[in-house]
């Protein structure tokens, strides 16, 4: 059954210790993910629909629950 | 003692039919018909116990005992366990019932993949159409809301007014991480000059505190009555107040938080201080506009606190109850204890520095990705180009959407997704149910969260009555089932 192979991962705990030594390794990921955003953001108008603001206006729901 | 939390999950998805004549129903109907055929088994639901009009708090509206259902409309069960139909003009997933929040968020990542799968198979059937293409998010930024509810089974004699006080301050807080953000504002609810982004898709939708509406004068807390399961025993509370997330990490917290609540409502181990606030809606309002997580909410008993103070003190209560009764009420103590530590993790994230999960929350993803575009085009919040990006962040399509692209932390893996796809969960009455559709599809006719009916071609027809969600389970029914050479031995046995 799916459910035994799920990734049963622990989060780390509020203490100070611990915090502390995340630090580093914090503001690394972050300049990891903004450099991943850059690099988004170097591509992103391949993926953007072709015509932003028809593709936006168009965009029209009837609403539901 | 509170009774296990079994869950779920129904998600109205966003349809569009670029360059097409955009008839929501048609192409929804395209979508569920074509998946029926080309991937999965077609049962037909069955409405006979469908009462949405009953109300909680002990009243059925006046002429309203047949549920609105448009019969004609694509419906079907899956072998999964999960119903997949259209309803309100939209494409509607809803998950098998789970045992543990885990397996829920899996169970829901399943249903984004057969809407992919459905987008595929629409494609194939008709090549010169233009695509269907599904979002999953809540609003179309015009002021059409469109939801994803949450069902959690709830022990009958607590009464219902008891849940319903302690959910609201949860309901009103909760969304500093289930959000799954918007660019700007579409109802009178929010100041459209001031308030550029906000934290949830469907907050500004809500206008009531308490009521049976669903798609008007949306409340806090949905009275909805149908616990599609034995009512002398069981109430199902339906939460119609959360956004659809595709962040896993929101989904396990939403539906691990929100099942601990409850379980503490029926255990009388939530804080003794009253955490209402004295205007839950203008509260909820306030606090989705609220980007720094400062806004002071007025109390009832007027004082004033935080969202982040209000969810610090759930917090602390949840864990207190854990400590004393363990989590075996979230169906799993890991998994409880995976809600837990997430839960604490995030609040100090959220209150030292929200953008460090950027990886883990929709809300933060999509506002990160939107301030780096707005720095690389230097563009104004009305640029049409920010509102392109929040829709994209949930098209289902993988070369479209950028939620795809910002590499979020994952808790399920897609091996897993995609046998979820087609397999029941096996520690609830789904199991039952997906099993003997996948076994003997030609002999159920139709199907329901709480009955199966089998047409044997002799008799009249047999409905098999599942009205514990907790019976039918892998372990209760997988021995009868492998000694059922046909549906009429499983019948035959299950009435000796």
């Amino acid at each position: 059954m799916p459910e035994r192979e799920l990734k049963k991962k622990p989060a780390p705990s509020r203490t100070e210790t611990e915090v502390a030594e995340e630090a580093p390794a914090t503001s690394e990921r972050g300049e990891k993910i903004k450099a991943e955003l850059d690099d988004l953001m170097d591509e992103i108008d391949e993926v953007l629909e072709d015509n932003a603001e028809e593709f936006v206006r168009n965009y029209v729901q009837k609403g539901g629950q | 003692m509170a009774i296990p939390k079994v869950c779920g999950i129904e998600t109205e998805y966003g349809i569009h039919v670029p360059g097409g004549d955009n008839n929501p129903i048609t192409a929804s109907s395209v979508l569920v018909n074509a998946y029926a055929t080309d991937v999965d088994r077609r049962t037909g639901w069955d409405f006979e116990d469908e009462t949405p009009a009953n109300d909680a708090r002990g009243f059925s509206r006046e002429g309203s005992l047949a549920p609105i259902v448009e019969t004609h409309l694509a419906n079907t069960v899956l072998t999964n366990g999960a119903r997949y139909y259209v309803d309100h003009a939209h494409p509607e997933y809803s998950t098998p019932e789970c045992a543990d929040p885990l397996t829920l968020v899996l169970y829901d990542k399943a249903g984004e993949e057969v809407l992919r799968r459905s987008m595929r198979a629409a494609a194939a059937i008709f090549p010169d159409a233009p695509p269907v293409v599904v979002y999953k998010n809540n609003s179309d930024g015009k002021g059409n809301s469109y939801g994803c509810h949450e069902n959690y089974l709830m022990d009958r004699t607590v009464p219902f007014a008891k849940v319903a006080a302690a959910v609201v301050p949860h309901f009103v807080t909760r969304l500093i991480y289930t959000g799954a953000g918007k660019v700007g504002t579409e109802t009178p609810a929010l100041d459209r000059s001031t308030v550029h982004f906000q934290l949830s898709q469907r907050a500004e939708f809500f206008e009531e505190v308490i009521g049976l509406e669903t798609t008007l004068k949306r409340p806090i807390v949905n009275t909805r009555d149908e616990p599609h399961a034995d009512p002398r025993r069981f109430r199902r509370l339906h939460v119609i107040v959360g956004d659809a997330n595709l962040s896993e990490v929101a989904t396990l917290l939403k539906v691990g938080t929100t099942a601990l609540i409850l379980a503490m409502v029926e255990d009388d181990a939530l804080p003794v201080r009253d955490l209402t606030p004295a205007d839950p809606v203008r509260a909820m309002h306030a606090v989705s506009a609220d980007l720094d997580l400062t806004h002071p909410i007025l109390m009832a008993d007027g004082s004033t606190a935080t969202a982040l103070t209000i969810q610090w003190e759930l917090f602390t209560a949840a864990r207190k109850y854990a400590d004393h009764e363990g989590l075996a009420v979230l169906g799993d103590e890991q998994v409880g204890e995976t809600v837990l530590a997430r839960w604490e993790s995030v609040l100090h994230a959220l209150e030292t520095d929200p953008s460090s999960l950027s990886r883990q929350l929709d809300w933060v993803a999509k506002r990160s990705l939107v301030e780096a575009y707005r720095e690389r085009r230097g563009c104004a919040w009305d640029d049409g180009r920010l509102a392109a990006l929040d829709l994209q962040y949930h098209d289902l399509r993988p070369e479209r959407s950028l939620y795809a692209r910002l590499g979020m932390e994952r808790l399920v893996d897609d091996q897993s997704v995609a046998r979820a796809v087609t397999q029941p969960p096996a520690e609830t009455r789904a199991w039952f149910r997906g099993q003997c559709l996948a076994r003997w599809p030609d002999a159920v006719v139709t199907a329901n969260w709480d009955s199966l009916v089998f047409d044997l071609g002799t008799d009249p027809l047999r409905r098999v009555p599942m009205m514990d969600p907790l019976r039918g389970t892998a372990a209760h029914t997988a021995a009868l089932l492998d000694a059922s050479a046909t549906p009429a031995e499983l019948l035959e046995r299950l009435s000796a």
